[in-house]
């Protein structure tokens, strides 16, 4: 089968392309960096089935992060090169072209954006670029549609050139000749869009900007998520739902294992959805209601920022505080990730050029940055005592955080890289993209949570009724009692905390805990040893000895954070 | 003649790049990212504590820290 692998700078719509090429959905994101692996599909032309392949984005053949060492391995394994280029920003991307070319192996070049290029005030004469590349040049623009059959015709048949090579500055001057014979630049005035553009990377407005995005966003997040859960989520389990697990415990007889299995015990005599524990109560009621609408409006609040183009200005910003601790601007992506899930925001430090500044982000995120689903359940649990109490634990974990990055810095060897980052440009979301994005995303969430969440329910039935729940409670309650000043119980919230996090959160609330344990008992669980999906990919993205290292450094810190609050929480 | 790097010029002043200090990698990584000798540039901020610098160089902003910045040497334009 041939192989097509789609190539080019990053932030040009490769992977809106691959997406319409192949319909394999995929994440596409307005800032460079997204795909971070390569990504499969197929396409089929005239019967023929071929192979296409996204590779992250690169500048040149001269890979300098790891994502991009990627796309120049893959591309020896290809048959036919299609060269993504951005028509808005000609002169840069046909570098990467250049080189391409001087491999003769068959290409074409996909003239991407060619919608947008004109109220940016470019043209662009796609023939004569085609007659002077000598490859063949499809207009096409992967948010419309435009042009993806006409690329599709020509793959059937695309001949190889012949290799040689230039020099970086023969190069350069080829380019120049290119875009002087092929492009037109009006001059126009600056627009809204590009003022906000600049005054958002400014030292001075930008913080402003980000201060009330930042503030904002977590209104929003918050006003989205409730307004779901009283109009639709909460209404529908107690008048829907209910009933019918209620006539099914009638059936099961109200008592006997399978009985306590699915429905659980019932609390004064009723099925309570917190409380009860089973598979069919208390499993459903935590993923759909307490923590869904949550994880919902988390991921539709930066999938828009994503698609508008704001994360990198955000990355600007943060530099200089990130560099304190041993990372750069850039790392805030994989962090803001981490806040839905640690699992992408560790795949994400993938953009991150050195092992060591990996081994910090991917530290930070899963000691520092509670997910979604767990901050749902903080949110739920503690928001009940006062808006305080919820702002206390995020004061503690930011602190943390800062001052584990400090330490980190400090003490692992080596330097963190400067910053290197193109900005894009502001694009108003499509907003089908946008739709897509977030159904990928919810769906993801559901897939992976459910299983996990039925298996935590389970394995919590199934020791309570085996008995070793008193024998290993004893164990560990001198640990609990005296260090952290929590119930010998609370064990089993954090043994169940390494399958998941929100659902270990929510055996909390039957311990009736005061307000001080509750606190120290969400940053425990915050802190100490991620869910299994995160420790699985920490493992594989960097390995036993650095995994090794993290859970030594998270054993400790939650100890000592831990204490520290039993001492001086009154 | 008027010489100064990215770190010296002022958030809002224009110039051409004129030389780009370093590594041959370095000044040919900025080159792809449309960084070059006689390409003008428009600074659009500078954070204090030795913080990243950003400009718009064509039509690309691009942000860069401070020791890549004060690498690159720009001419400033006459007012």
């Amino acid at each position: 089968m041939k192989k097509i692998v789609l190539i080019g700078n990053p932030n040009v719509g490769k992977s809106v392309l691959f997406s319409r090429l192949t319909g394999v959905r995929v994440l596409v994101s307005n800032y460079p960096g997204t795909t971070v692996e390569f990504l499969e599909g197929y396409l089929c032309v005239d019967d023929e089935q071929m192979q296409v392949i996204d590779l992250p984005g690169t500048y040149s053949l001269e890979p300098s992060v790891p994502a991009e060492e990627v796309s120049v391995k893959m591309l020896s394994l290809s048959d036919i090169i299609v060269n993504v280029i951005d028509a808005t920003n000609l002169e840069r991307n046909l570098y990467l072209t250049m080189e391409l070319i001087e491999t003769g192996r068959p290409m074409v070049v996909a003239l991407n954006m060619f919608d947008e290029r004109k109220h940016r005030g470019v043209d662009i004469d796609a023939r004569q670029l085609e007659k002077l590349l000598g490859v063949p040049v499809i207009p096409t623009s992967g948010i419309t549609g435009m042009g993806i059959k006409a690329l599709k015709e020509r793959l059937k048949n695309v001949p190889a050139g012949k290799s040689f090579f230039r020099t970086h500055e023969e190069r350069w001057s080829s380019i120049g000749h290119i875009t002087e014979s092929v492009q037109r630049l009006s001059h126009r005035h600056h627009t809204f869009w590009e003022a906000l553009e600049d005054a958002s990377v400014n030292h001075a407005w930008g913080l402003i900007i980000a201060g009330g995005i930042i503030f904002a966003g977590f209104k929003f997040i918050r006003f989205v998520a409730e307004g779901l859960i009283n109009t639709v989520f909460e209404p529908f389990f107690q008048n829907v739902y209910l009933p019918l697990l209620e006539r099914l415990s009638v059936i099961l007889g109200q008592g006997g294992l399978l009985h306590s299995l699915l429905i659980g015990k019932m609390i004064d005599g009723k099925i309570d959805f917190q409380q009860s524990l089973g598979l069919l109560t208390t499993a459903p009621y935590v993923e759909f209601v307490m923590v869904l609408p949550y994880v919902f409006s988390f991921y539709l609040l930066l999938s828009f920022l994503e698609d508008s183009g704001y994360i990198p200005r955000l990355a600007l910003l943060l530099d200089n505080v990130m560099h304190k601790l041993g990372l750069h601007g850039f790392a805030i992506i994989p962090v803001l990730l981490g806040f839905g899930c640690n699992v992408p925001g560790i795949l994400g430090t993938r953009i991150l050029e050195s092992k060591r500044e990996r081994f910090i982000a991917a530290t930070l995120i899963s000691i520092g940055v509670p997910c979604a689903a767990l901050q749902a359940m903080i949110v739920g649990i503690l928001g009940k005592f006062g808006g305080r109490y919820v702002a206390l634990v995020y004061a503690v974990l930011f602190c943390l955080w800062l001052f584990l990055g400090l330490a980190m810095n400090y003490f692992l060897k080596g330097y963190s890289p400067e910053l290197l980052l193109e900005i894009p440009p502001y694009r108003f979301p499509a907003l089908n993209l946008l739709a897509k994005k977030i159904v990928m995303r919810i769906r993801g969430f559901i897939i992976e949570a459910l299983p996990i969440i039925m298996l935590s329910i389970l394995v919590i039935n199934i020791l309570q009724q085996v008995r070793i729940f008193e024998f290993i409670s004893a164990l560990f309650s001198p640990l609990l009692g005296r260090v952290f000043g929590l119930p010998k119980e609370a064990i089993w919230v954090l043994i169940i905390g390494l399958l998941r996090k929100d659902i270990a959160a929510g055996m909390l609330i039957p311990l009736h805990l005061s307000v001080k344990q509750l606190i120290i008992a969400c940053l425990v669980l915050s802190m100490s040893f991620p869910c299994i999906a995160t420790v699985v990919i920490f493992l594989k993205e960097l390995g036993w000895k650095r995994l090794g290292q993290a859970a030594l450094i998270m054993v400790g810190i939650t100890t000592l954070v831990g204490g520290i609050m039993n001492v001086i929480l009154p | 003649m008027n010489k100064i790097n990215l770190v010296q010029m002022k958030a809002g002043q224009k110039g051409t790049i004129v030389r780009i200090e370093g590594a041959e990698a370095f000044s040919k990584r900025l080159g792809v990212m449309g960084m070059r000798i006689d390409k003008s540039v428009i600074k659009l901020s500078a954070f204090v504590f030795c913080g990243p610098v950003a400009i718009r160089v064509g039509r690309t902003v691009i942000a860069l820290g401070y020791g890549m910045a004060s690498k690159v040497w720009v001419q400033l334009e006459k007012k």
